[in-house]
């Protein structure tokens, strides 16, 4: 058993207005000293067996096939733990 | 003529879809997403809602529906395909169609009628309108500003493949006011505004301009 977190993000040049709504909030809030918020997605992948090589590829696969429109969004795996 | 329109769970605006097929005289034969069969149809409509619950991204579930493993050769093949709203984005994420359509810059679901300005009258759906012509539908949408990468966007525009352009305001922040794009082809056409919402005095549409997409399509198929 092995977790892997795909986080998905837009690229840094679609305008993310989410993101800018919660940036804006922010010193509403009482809180200073931040330039910019993007938002992301981030999925918890749990495989059946071990985060070898190969499962990594196939959850690659998976970002790019589904998880993330990669026309839009960029998108990083990486093993948990 | 018999134009599909394809219903996916959460679809909501197929039975205004087959209706303004039908006052122009087609047959609308209802598609289903779970059914690998197109039925023979000459013309498929994506209608608008919201597939599958929006979930993940607009139209990205819908993508892998059993009908649209039909409906993407086919429609590379040539066969003509409208998308509206929530199909335009179906489209996009199918590449049937290049680019995104992501959140409205202003954050805010869009619901109102907007000015048109037809840039390609030569595509399948829009030949019955002319090149410059401005129109009025509805919009009603959360995700429909238009993006593509710089590279795209130059490509669409020098080619003439931008059909369709906000005129007065851009209700999303679509890049360069884009409101519906074609392919290569020009048989898939996508565009966030509702045709099928404007064809009839009663329904509170403000006008009947949106009968141009389904009279187009079919004098085309008549022709054929």
């Amino acid at each position: 058993m092995a977790r892997v977190i795909v986080d998905v993000m837009l690229k840094p040049e679609i305008l993310d207005p989410q993101g800018q709504a919660i940036a804006r909030a922010l010193p509403r809030l009482g809180f200073s000293g931040v330039s910019d918020v993007r938002q992301g997605k981030r999925f918890e992948v749990e495989l059946d067996g071990p985060a070898d090589d190969a499962a990594i590829a196939e959850v690659r696969k998976m970002a790019e096939t589904l998880l993330a429109n990669t026309v839009i969004e960029d998108f990083v795996v990486r093993v948990e733990g | 003529m018999r134009v599909g329109v394809v219903t996916f769970p959460g679809t909501l605006d197929d039975q205004d879809a087959a209706r303004a097929l039908r006052l122009a005289g087609a047959e609308a034969v209802p598609l289903w997403h779970a059914d690998h069969d197109l039925k023979g149809v000459d013309a498929v409509f994506l209608p608008g809602g919201f597939s599958y619950g929006d979930y993940l991204r607009c139209g990205a579930i819908s993508r892998f529906a059993p009908l649209m493993t039909e409906l993407v050769p086919a429609a590379q093949a040539g066969l003509p395909v409208l998308g509206t709203c929530n199909g335009f984005q179906i489209l996009c994420e199918a590449h049937l169609l290049p680019g995104a359509l992501v959140r409205n810059a202003g954050l805010h679901y869009v619901c109102r009628d907007q000015r048109v300005r037809v840039d390609n009258a030569s595509t399948a759906w829009t030949t019955d309108f002319t090149q410059g012509q401005e129109i009025t539908l509805p919009v009603k949408h959360g995700e429909g500003r238009y993006v593509a990468d710089a590279e795209t966007l130059a490509e669409l525009e020098a080619s003439g493949r931008v059909v369709f352009r906000y005129a007065g305001s851009n209700p999303n922040g679509s890049l360069n006011d884009i409101a519906g794009i074609t392919n290569e082809a020009g048989n898939v056409v996508g565009l966030m505004p509702h045709p099928e919402h404007a064809v009839e005095e009663l329904t509170g549409a403000p006008g009947v301009d949106g009968r141009g997409f389904f009279s187009s399509i079919v004098r085309k198929l008549v022709n054929a």
